[in-house]
């Protein structure tokens, strides 16, 4: 059996899957990134390596921004590669790929036989992807588990404008500091963030009917809600949305 | 009396002599090092860079002196400079030396300078450079003359007024700015006689500052010499249509510098016959620019001045090469119109239908024709904050593109002199990405 690996080294996250010829999922891990990426990835092929027996033999293959780093690597792809790829496996029908991860957002535009078709991904800064909502929550003292809930508690939402994540974040300050109650801001900010990814996807998402989910903030179930309303159909989120672009690297193997 | 022999000294003898002692330099160091192994991924590098060096070279080095030798003018790159040549005019193009200071990653600390003094960050950073340039008195040229007159041509942006009533205002000189109604279809006689009309004028004014008459001769041989270059340009770039190209679309931005600063001198002419002789013996001996080439690509929009040596590598390593761009083909595509018989209306003719003045329409056609002539398997289109006019509608170009030229596209965002807007990684990634969408790697 030959063992393949995929690494994605994210800007907020490093996972690694490793699989086998098949394709199926034999393990994957996960970490926050660490500055030092290259001990990191190293050490977390190694721990990946041994878990699946690969007796140190297995073909290597990065992913993400700190992809040049992984010196183990036999090969080094582009996340829109290994997204569009991993996503195809799982899903296994042509559509549009939104990945909503730490600090870009990728629009992808997959062919009936999973190539890429286009892509776009935002532009100068990280307004529409999971660091936005990182800080605000950080600073509204809500964690993650508490957003669904919240989400569905609050009517209406509130309305929040800037673009900036820092801009953002004293414009929900000022909210709150107005006697705005906290759901109507966590039901705003998905809001806000989903008309972001919306406007970017705009015309990669037109005549397109299956649009799917990854990235870290897929487990969100409130994010999943507020873009399908957005989009205007249901967004269907891909299984273990974190992992979708090390599992297309290690099939790039 | 001295500052013009100052200004011949440095044109006819200082220049050349640097010139040749930085050709024996180089033979030297050549002489002396072990001889560098071959580029991995480029081919040998063009001979006429070299000369191309010694052309600037002397243009900048006299320029030091002109005023107060010969009249002085400052213009934007889309301005008839046909008109000036007979008054003996040394010609300075802000732009060009904003791109110097591009290439030699000057541009922001420049910018800076005129933020300070209040230009917005969003105004261009040609504008914001060469403003800044003459606010702080640094600049890479050593010193650019101060001018006479000012003159700008609305045929590449609407900034360009803006931009040079400030100069005016700062340095305290006349402008002339000659309209060019934006073209929405097919130009017309109404658009020609306006603008030759405003020609008409403002070479009488150029007279009247250089103290010299009118010599509608003399113009009609100047207008002969820029119709022949833009026809050697148009040769020179054509030749990329040979695979592997011998040169890529970034080398021939930094040729560009003699077809738009010297147009209608005859050294311009001579460099490019230089230059498309050269190409010519790459193309004969199946020489490429880049070794390995697999995809070719055109450019959309000015380039990202800064990061040419990194796309370039980035390019290369994977097989892919631009072999033309719309900015630098713009210089050829008016060729035929020139006519020396008659050279204030057709020059009228040429300068009103500069690309950039017309339709998106016109646009996506000419890259079209572009696509075809060239064997494009795909098209980068540099989304430049800066240059607004160049940059809007190419979402839309991108898309139509894609569509009607079975190509693929890619919008990159960057600025082509202000690194402060350019996401080099996120930039780099997504042109990785869509060079893996090829497949074959």
């Amino acid at each position: 059996m030959t063992i393949r690996i995929g690494i994605d080294v994210g800007s907020t996250t490093t996972k690694a899957v490793a699989v086998d010829d098949s394709g199926r999922v034999l393990a994957r891990s996960i970490e926050p990134g660490d500055p030092r990426i290259a001990q990191q990835a190293q050490r977390m092929l190694e721990a990946l390596l041994e878990r699946v027996g690969g007796g140190g033999e297995a073909s290597i293959v990065a992913t993400g921004y700190g992809r040049k780093l992984v010196a183990m690597a036999g090969k080094k792809r582009t996340e829109i590669s290994c997204h569009a790829l991993g996503a195809f496996h799982v899903m296994n029908r042509p559509g549009v790929l939104i990945d909503v991860g730490g600090q870009d957002t990728k629009v992808i535009r997959l062919n009936s036989d999973g190539s890429v078709a286009d892509f776009v991904m935002n532009d100068k800064c990280a307004a529409g992807t999971g660091r936005f909502l990182e800080v605000i929550l950080a600073r509204l003292g809500v964690s993650w588990d508490e957003l669904a809930d919240r989400y569905a508690s609050a009517d209406p939402p509130v309305q929040i404008s800037s673009t900036c994540t820092v801009f953002a974040e004293s414009e929900v300050i000022s909210m709150l500091a107005n006697g705005q109650p906290v759901d109507s801001v966590v039901k705003g900010l998905h809001i806000a963030l989903s008309d972001r990814i919306v406007s970017m996807a705009g015309r990669l998402l037109m005549g397109v009917e299956t649009v799917l989910l990854s990235g870290g903030v897929a487990s969100n179930s409130a994010m999943v809600a507020a873009l399908s309303s957005k989009v205007g159909k249901p967004v269907a989120v891909v299984p273990e949305p974190q992992f979708v672009g090390a599992l297309g690297a290690a099939l790039l193997g | 009396m001295l500052r013009r022999l100052q200004y011949e000294g440095a044109a006819r003898v200082v220049a050349p002599a640097l010139a040749t002692g930085l050709r024996a330099q180089r033979r030297l160091r050549s002489w002396r090092r072990p001889k560098k192994e071959p580029s991995e991924w480029f081919g040998p590098p063009l001979r006429a860079t070299y000369r191309l060096k010694e052309v600037l070279t002397r243009h900048y080095l006299s320029g030091r002196y002109a005023d107060g030798a010969v009249p002085v003018a400052w213009v934007t790159s889309g301005f008839p400079i046909e008109l000036l040549r007979p008054f003996g005019y040394h010609v300075v193009y802000p732009e060009n030396h904003a791109a110097m200071c591009g290439v030699q990653r000057k541009g922001v600390k420049l910018a800076q300078v005129a933020e300070v003094w209040g230009l917005s960050q969003d105004t261009c950073g040609y504008a914001r450079c060469d403003i800044g340039s003459f606010l702080s008195g640094n600049t890479p040229a050593g010193r650019l003359p101060k001018p006479d007159i000012l003159l700008a041509c609305t045929n590449i942006c609407q900034t360009v007024v803006h931009w040079y009533r400030t100069l005016a205002a700062i340095l305290k000189v006349p402008v002339f700015v000659v309209d060019t109604p934006f073209l929405s279809g097919d130009p017309d006689e109404r658009t020609e006689t306006y603008v030759a009309e405003q020609l008409e004028e403002c070479m009488q004014l150029c007279a009247r500052i250089a103290g010299k008459k009118v010599d509608r001769k003399a113009l009609g041989r100047v207008a002969q010499r820029s119709k022949e270059a833009s026809e050697l340009w148009g040769e020179c770039l054509a030749l990329s249509q040979a695979e592997p190209a011998p040169w890529t679309g970034f080398e021939q931005f930094l040729h560009l510098g003699p077809i738009v600063a010297m147009r209608g001198l005859p050294e311009c002419n001579a460099y490019y016959r230089e230059l498309r002789d050269e190409l010519r013996e790459r193309v004969k001996h199946g020489i490429g620019a880049i070794r390995h080439e697999r995809f070719r690509l055109l450019w959309d929009n000015l380039p990202i001045w800064y990061e040419l040596r990194s796309l370039s590598t980035l390019l290369a390593e994977v097989g892919f090469t631009i072999v033309t761009t719309t900015y630098s083909y713009g210089w050829a595509e008016t060729a035929p119109l020139f006519d020396p018989r008659d050279p204030i209306v057709s020059a009228a003719r040429v300068y009103a239908r500069v690309f950039i003045n017309r339709s998106l329409d016109f646009r996506l056609e000419m890259m079209k024709k572009l696509v075809n002539t060239y064997s494009c398997d795909g098209a980068i289109l540099h989304s430049n904050h800066s240059c607004k006019p160049y940059s809007v509608g190419q979402i839309d170009l991108a898309d139509r593109l894609a569509k009607e030229a079975s190509i693929r596209t890619l919008l990159l965002d960057g600025d082509h002199i202000d690194m402060r807007v350019h996401s080099k990684e996120q930039a780099e990634g997504r042109l990785a990405a869509f060079m893996e969408s090829f497949g074959g790697l």
